[in-house]
């Protein structure tokens, strides 16, 4: 069964047409990529699975369920984390206390004014854990408005794996990155996808981290379905080349 | 990270003494003891409207109305239902919170200015309430006739009512209950949300967290320690007035909190010290003390702009 299946979904602003028409399906465990020129609709498509805006048209479904105009907390509560293309942290609190929020909310915890012994370990386990993961343990106790670029992104995603996803929606985790920083974000990514079997859904201008890791692509243009497929599939099509990656070779 | 919180330990320590010794240190600056008193009260007001603003990110305009609603409160209930102080304290808190935390249902979409507008709007309405409504509220003359009562705890009674350093005590005695609660809430899992929101509602939003509701409880909470401080306030004067709910008021209290430090925990205090200080001193010299204070804050925003505790400020777990 697909984790999320989006059907038919269209959002107009006024009488732009920004979305139209779009499905998607994604598997357990499949990274899917999602790419276009700019303005091709991308980051308002992942608005619409996010809850961000309601569709105009078309229907939701995460774990076979409809979520189409449930509030963006509740899709958190059902397991879905998105990170955000201009990066959306608390710049005044250290990695550890960005991350902690999440994982007390996830917890259960959030509506608590008081906390006891045992679950404040269970928590701040939980947050060393995913520091871990996200390669940022040493950073812990740094403002996270302090952090190199690269660093704030790891802790976004960090934030986001709190939420104990089963599906993590990224919106364009490379953008303003150099080679490094790029090289060090699609490792993680990997890492997430390859050893913790996540289900990702990411935009990416980078192709060359789009053809790195993806399973399957979808290509938005002018808000519209252009094509859908494996990177191969995606590679040779004519359409792509002639609306996006023509440009570029 | 141990020298932060030593210093923070040794700011606490500091605080609390100059607040236990309150009644033998001011006399040598030209103080006296109700003005102490005052200033707990009044203090408290700042640090609730700061529980909200500093913590939350939420500017309310109007919280001198919940203030206000306290003091009535109080009067009222020891006027005309029962002479007892910690009963006149709890009759003010339960009505300024109770409706605070009605309206606050209505104007939790309300973001920045707009938020700030309705808060002015609906404190408004219970000046011209406590202004018209003579013969309930003494109109504009104020609330008279009543008094805090002495203490009874069974095995001794405490006269606060006519020994002002025994009613400091017990002011300070409710304040540190109530400034415990705040500080208890703040690092809590709740308090942690409160500071996401302040920082980043999108990001808390889409961390899970039910922003209006988790704003709503914030704001409730802000209005029942407002409340209390209000009914404390109306003890210290044994006396109400619709001033207490006046807009103006509400003004003084965010005036209050930037100027002590609005990011931290204490700064409000600060704030309400050298605020009620100010106007005791200068208003017995001149009746044009707002303009000194007026200066006075310039001074602050273009000198300390994180607010005179500011400076102090620690990168600390909050």
């Amino acid at each position: 069964m697909s984790v999320l299946r989006v059907n038919k979904v269209s959002k107009r602003f006024g009488s732009l047409v920004a979305v139209s028409d779009v499905s998607l399906a994604v598997e357990k465990g499949e990274l899917h990529a999602i790419i276009g020129p700019n303005g091709a609709g991308k980051t308002t498509f992942f608005n619409l699975i996010s809850g961000f805006f309601e569709p105009s048209a078309g229907t939701i479904e995460f774990d076979g369920r409809d979520i189409t105009r449930l509030a963006p907390h509740k899709r958190v509560a059902l397991g879905m984390a998105r990170t955000f293309q201009i990066t959306e942290i608390f710049p005044e609190l250290t990695v550890f206390e960005n991350v902690r929020i999440g994982a007390e909310v996830t917890a259960g915890f959030g509506l608590r004014p008081w906390i006891n012994a045992a679950d404040q370990k269970t928590v701040h386990d939980r947050v060393g854990e995913i520091l871990k993961l996200a390669g940022i343990e040493s950073k812990a106790d740094r403002l996270v408005g302090e952090l190199s670029h690269g660093d704030q992104r790891a802790a976004e995603i960090a934030m986001a794996l709190t939420l104990k996803p089963r599906l993590l929606l990224l919106d364009e985790p490379t953008a303003g990155m150099g080679d490094q920083e790029t090289y060090e974000i699609t490792r993680l990514i990997r890492r997430l996808h390859r050893d913790s079997k996540l289900t990702i859904v990411l935009i990416e201008h980078d192709m060359r981290v789009v053809f790195n890791l993806a399973d399957r692509i979808t290509v938005l243009d002018q808000g519209k379905l252009l094509a859908e497929g494996t990177p191969k599939e995606i590679a040779a099509n004519e359409a792509v080349q002639a609306a996006y990656l023509g440009k570029a070779a | 990270m141990t020298s932060g919180r030593m210093r923070q330990g040794a700011i606490l320590a500091a605080i609390w003494a100059a607040l236990i010794f309150a009644p033998y240190w001011m006399p040598l600056f030209g103080g006296y003891t109700a003005l102490g008193t005052r200033v707990l009260a009044i203090g408290l007001g700042a640090m609730s409207v700061n529980f909200l603003l500093g913590f939350t990110g939420v500017l309310s305009f109007g919280h001198a109305a919940w203030f206000g609603l306290g003091a009535y409160g109080a009067g009222l209930c020891l006027k005309w239902i029962a002479a007892s102080t910690p009963l006149g304290l709890l009759a003010g808190t339960l009505l300024g919170g109770i409706a605070g935390g009605l309206l606050g249902a209505l104007l939790v979409r309300r973001r920045g200015i707009y938020f700030a507008m309705v808060t002015i709007a609906f404190g408004q309405v219970f000046y011209y309430i406590a202004f018209q409504w003579s013969s309930l509220t003494g109109g504009d003359d104020g609330l008279r006739g009543f008094a805090r009562q002495p203490l009874h705890l069974g095995f001794a009674t405490i006269n606060i009512l006519n020994d002002a350093t025994a009613f400091y005590y017990f002011a300070l005695l409710c304040f540190a209950i109530v400034v415990g609660i705040m500080g208890f809430i703040l690092r809590s899992p709740f308090g942690h949300t409160m500071i996401a929101i302040r920082e980043n509602e999108r990001r808390a939003r889409f961390l899970g967290i039910a922003v209006e509701l988790h704003i709503w409880i914030a704001f409730t909470l802000s209005c029942f320690f407002m409340a209390f401080s209000g009914a404390l306030y109306a003890m210290v004067n044994n006396f109400a007035d619709p001033r207490m709910l006046h807009y103006s008021l509400s003004g003084d209290f965010v005036i209050m909190a930037v100027m002590g430090g609005m990011r931290t925990f204490w700064g409000p205090l600060l704030g309400a010290v050298v605020f009620v200080v100010l106007q005791d001193y200068i208003s017995s010299i001149t009746v044009n003390w707002m303009s000194f204070i007026g200066l006075m804050i310039v001074a602050i925003v273009l000198f300390f702009p994180r607010g005179l505790l500011g400076l102090l400020r620690q990168r600390k777990a909050a």
